[in-house]
């Protein structure tokens, strides 16, 4: 019987999840199980209005209630300046409000109390005495003029007017349209959803009174940005904060920001001089905490009559709630919005953008996304569709005769990213042939003789991942580099420091893996760190795909440095010139003579027994890496949906997703991400809103409103990949946590108008449900 | 207010006074210190506070601790048996179904009871009966092969003793 070989995790091996064993045995240490002695809890009261002038707050009741220990008010906030912090996007937030609300649901005063059932008993005591204003619920209305100003507490703010942005060339994109043959407009709107982990947010703030220290446990993506930001807002010295970020589950972006919660559990516990913990339940994650998307997108595509496409113009004006709150390199204030041209060769393209206030929970975080890339492939993969129906062509001919050729990478875009790599002919072909595509086609085309209406859904997005380079990317202004430190000890053993922070993307198997290959030593014998600002290096965090295209390229690196380092070693230990010697998975050995070999074990322990004169001591290193340019992963995905005219439900019969995003470190986490990707992108496209009334109250506040996938609704998932290296990076890799998020509500959605399109139905917003469908056939006579 | 009651958890009986108000997620997380059970929405949606409770799948956040005295709950702490895994928790990871892991105890939970009453489900079933549970990662496609794999190998091992049985008679 042949005996299998254990896979060591080299680049490309699905080795198991070394996480998972104390996952499945209830035994991860999420942050609401830290429990310190002593520990307090926080609960906080927030405002029932969306717009209201607070005219007195009386915490008598909730202070009278037995084991409530102080009550945090913004007045008192105030006093210590921290009434109000500063928000990624270089705006402020209100910390607790002092004048007035802006959001319903915004934070207005904290109990902190013994018990956490006593402090929300407390909370719900404090009287806070409104006068109700009228709420601003749309970003068409903050603009018009006599709207109520939301932000009067800004000096200059004379409007509800937040940004404008442009890209690309409007001179030229102008000539562009002046000689096309054909203009299609589309206009569309990516509504307010939510990530909506199913941890929630929290904190557990020790702040010892004695030395000054702080230990906050935080559900943080981004523990060490977060450790600056609190040095500035809390003004206490950078050396004395330390952030912990426990296992986290999920984040999605939605613990990306710095919110109110923290900053006051953690004045409390300075204050208190105890611990206090702060966890928020559901609805105070969805009606507070940061939202996505909410993005009012006009698309026009310059065509001629062949179907080429000549120019792109694109307007958009995005919701940003009360406060400017979105996590965005300062450059670019709708992210990275402006890589709306997408997959195709477009040689004119400009984009403008403006944002506005709203009376609504700020945010804008980019939900399973790099910095609004989800809207703008949404849009772009939108728009062709409709071309392709105004053009009477098949939506992968237009797609194919567009594309962005294999030969042309890098390619610069006319907004100007230099795209890496790419084969978009390719994938697009690998995944038609999975589906059927032709078969398909004759199927649709004979259910439409008999009325039937069945739909192919076409996207192929392409996306742009990984930030930095730090001169370009920032978050508040620190340079988005990463980095890795890895020290390998005398018997061989590693542990890898990073400054990332997974979620549940798997770090702990796929950066070992990494080193496994850079330095032989199996992933089993490495143990892979993060979260710590005390114990890990400097790093922006995980969010924006940008782990594996930054901390990961890191990773290479340090393993790298210390391979050089080992060779010298090797040479003393094989008495050879450090020139002729050669390092294959593991072993180094002599040019010419491999069977003379010293193990990196062998190495590792040499570097601190028996080392050659004038080498240091020791085998470990650290890389900061700056990337020279993002990763821009891609891929086709295809879906088939059948509609039923009585009731106007769509059913996803298939879906075939084919990414390419360069090397593959994993397939089984790579394959795992796509499937998770998916089912968000299926909720969007179909189940997720918060929308709110016009008062501004929220409709999505909890679970029963706000309606995520389970596994009944989730269709299966057929999967494809292509393998086009990324070329900068050191082991050919892109980001791809996100692609199917970014990728797929515009292939569910393109699926339904393939369906409906011949009535002359060009547009169904998400989410496309049962009765926007059915009101969309009613409206042309062909519902049932 | 205290009310005295008794629990069997994990095969454990734990007595305590308890607030009437107090739900059984809190009991178990709080005063038993058995966290591998989650707090995920507080409406009975998400299911990441799954416990059996006398074999069937209860939520725990909307359930009191004083309603489960006297009873048997199961928490995902009470899997491992003689420090082995149970066939679920093993097919979880070798089907990488679980990426956070925060709904992980819940749908393994659910998983068991499934297989308890059907042991060779269909996808579908598999599908209807975690259609409480939520999965904000994984997509289900890997629970769903997991929950197939635990099945496989759980008949098997009925099996063995059965044969080995009626190979002795």
């Amino acid at each position: 019987m042949a005996v299998e070989t254990p896979l060591k995790g080299n680049i490309g091996d699905s080795i198991k999840r070394k996480e998972d064993d104390r996952f499945i045995r209830g035994k991860g240490n999420y942050l609401d199980d830290v429990v310190l002695p002593g520990m307090l809890h926080m609960a906080i009261n927030r405002s029932p209005f969306a717009h209201a002038k607070i005219k007195s707050i009386n915490t008598d009741a909730a202070q009278a209630v037995p084991g409530v220990v102080a009550v945090v008010t913004g007045e008192l906030l105030a006093q210590h300046k921290l009434a109000w912090m500063p928000t990624l996007s270089g705006d402020t937030q209100a910390v607790l409000a002092t004048d007035k609300v802006r959001f319903q649901g915004q934070e207005v005063a904290c109990v902190i109390a013994t018990d956490p059932y006593v402090a929300r008993d407390a909370a719900g005591l404090i009287e806070v005495d409104y006068e109700v204003l009228k709420a601003v619920v749309t970003p068409q209305q903050a603009l018009k003029s006599g709207a109520p100003l939301i932000r009067d507490e800004k000096e200059g703010q004379t409007n509800n007017h937040i940004y404008h942005w442009e890209a690309g060339d409007k001179a030229k994109t102008d000539e562009a349209f002046a000689k096309a043959d054909k203009v299609v407009k589309l206009d569309t709107f990516y509504p307010r959803c939510h990530p909506s982990p199913l941890e929630t947010c929290g904190i557990v703030a020790d702040v010892n009174p004695a030395t000054g220290h702080a230990t906050l446990w935080m559900t943080s993506q981004a523990p060490h940005a977060h450790r600056t930001l609190f040095a500035i807002v809390a003004g206490l010295p950078e050396q004395n904060i330390r952030i912990i970020s426990p296992d986290i589950g999920g984040g999605f972006g939605n613990k990306v920001p710095i919110y109110p919660g923290y900053v006051v559990a953690t004045a409390a516990s300075l204050l208190i001089g105890k611990p206090v913990k702060w966890v928020e339940d559901r609805s105070e994650n969805l009606i507070s905490t940061g939202f996505a998307r909410d993005y009012y997108m006009s698309g026009e595509l310059a065509l001629r009559n062949d179907g080429r496409m000549l120019g792109l113009r694109v307007k958009m004006l995005s919701d940003n709630g009360a406060f400017y709150a979105d996590a965005q390199p300062t450059k670019f204030r709708a992210g990275l919005f402006h890589i709306v041209t997408g997959s195709y060769d477009l040689p004119a393209a400009h984009v403008v953008t403006d944002g506005a206030y709203t009376n609504k929970a700020p945010g804008g975080v980019a939900y399973r996304c790099s910095f609004r890339v989800t809207e703008a492939s949404y849009l772009i993969e939108r728009l062709v569709e409709s071309a392709a129906l105004e053009m009477n062509m098949d939506p992968t001919e237009i797609r194919l005769k567009n594309f962005i050729q294999p030969e042309q990478f890098p390619y610069m875009s006319a907004t100007g990213f230099e795209y890496d790599s790419g084969n978009y002919p390719r994938a697009m072909q690998l995944a038609l042939d999975k589906l059927g595509y032709k078969e398909l086609r004759k199927e649709q085309a004979e259910k439409r003789k008999k009325g039937e209406l069945m739909g192919i859904g076409v996207a192929s997005f392409t996306e742009v991942v990984g930030a930095g380079p730090g001169k370009h990317y920032d978050i508040a202004g620190l340079r988005m580099f990463d980095s890795a430190e890895l020290r390998v000890h005398p018997t061989g053993k590693a542990i890898l420091k990073l400054g990332v922070k997974s979620q549940g993307q798997g770090h702990e198997t796929t950066f070992a893996q990494i080193v496994t290959e850079e330095l032989g030593i199996p992933a089993a014998d490495i143990e892979v760190q993060e979260g710590d600002t005390d114990n890990t290096p400097y790093g922006l965090g995980t969010y924006a795909s940008r782990s594996t295209p930054v901390g990961g390229a890191a990773t290479a690196m340090v393993s790298r440095k210390l391979r050089d380092k080992a060779k010298k070693i090797a040479a003393h230990l094989l008495e050879a010139s450090e020139a002729d010697i050669e390092f294959d998975h593991g072993k180094f050995f002599v040019r010419g003579s491999p069977s003379k070999s010293k193990t990196i074990q062998d190495v590792a322990f040499a570097a601190y027994t028996n080392l050659p004169d004038g080498l240091e001591a020791g085998l470990e290193g650290v890389t900061y890496y700056d990337p020279p340019n993002m990763t821009f992963p891609f891929g086709t995905y295809l879906v088939v949906v059948d509609i039923d005219r009585g009731t106007g439900q769509v059913k996803v019969r298939r879906m075939v997703a084919v990414d390419d995003c360069g090397v593959r470190i994993n397939p089984m986490v790579v394959e795992g991400q796509i499937h998770g990707g998916l089912t968000e992108g299926f909720g969007i496209a179909f189940m997720e809103l918060i929308t709110f009334d016009e008062e501004g109250n929220c409709l999505g506040s909890n679970f029963t409103d706000y309606l995520l996938p389970t596994s009944w609704e989730t269709p299966k998932f057929e999967m494809g990949e292509t393998v086009t290296p990324s070329p900068h990076h050191p082991i050919g890799a892109k980001g791809v946590g996100e692609s199917a998020t970014v990728g797929s509500p515009a292939a569910f959605v393109n699926a339904v108008i393939d369906a409906v399109g011949h009535l002359g139905i060009r547009n169904i917003d998400m989410p496309v449900t049962s009765d926007k469908v059915w009101a969309a056939l009613n409206e042309k006579g062909a519902a049932e | 207010m205290g009310q005295a009651i008794t629990v069997t958890v994990n095969g454990e009986k734990r007595s305590a006074e308890v607030e009437p108000r107090l739900l059984l997620v809190h009991f178990l997380r709080e005063k038993l210190r058995l966290t591998g059970t989650h707090i995920g929405c507080d409406t009975t949606h998400c299911g990441a506070c799954t416990v059996l409770v006398d074999g069937t799948p209860v939520k725990s956040c909307t359930m009191l601790a004083v309603q489960a005295d006297g009873q048997q709950v199961t928490t995902v702490e009470g899997l491992v048996a003689g420090g082995v895994l149970h066939p679920i928790q093993a097919a979880f990871k070798e089907e990488h179904g679980l990426q956070c892991g925060f709904c992980t105890p819940g749908m393994m939970l659910t998983s068991i009871a499934l297989l308890k009453e059907n042991q060779d489900p269909s996808d579908d079933e598999i599908r209807w009966a975690l259609s409480g549970n939520i999965c904000r990662c994984t997509g289900y496609m890997n629970i769903v092969k997991a929950v197939k794999s635990a099945a496989v190998q759980m008949k098997a091992a009925a099996e063995v003793p059965a044969a080995t049985a009626a190979a002795r008679s």
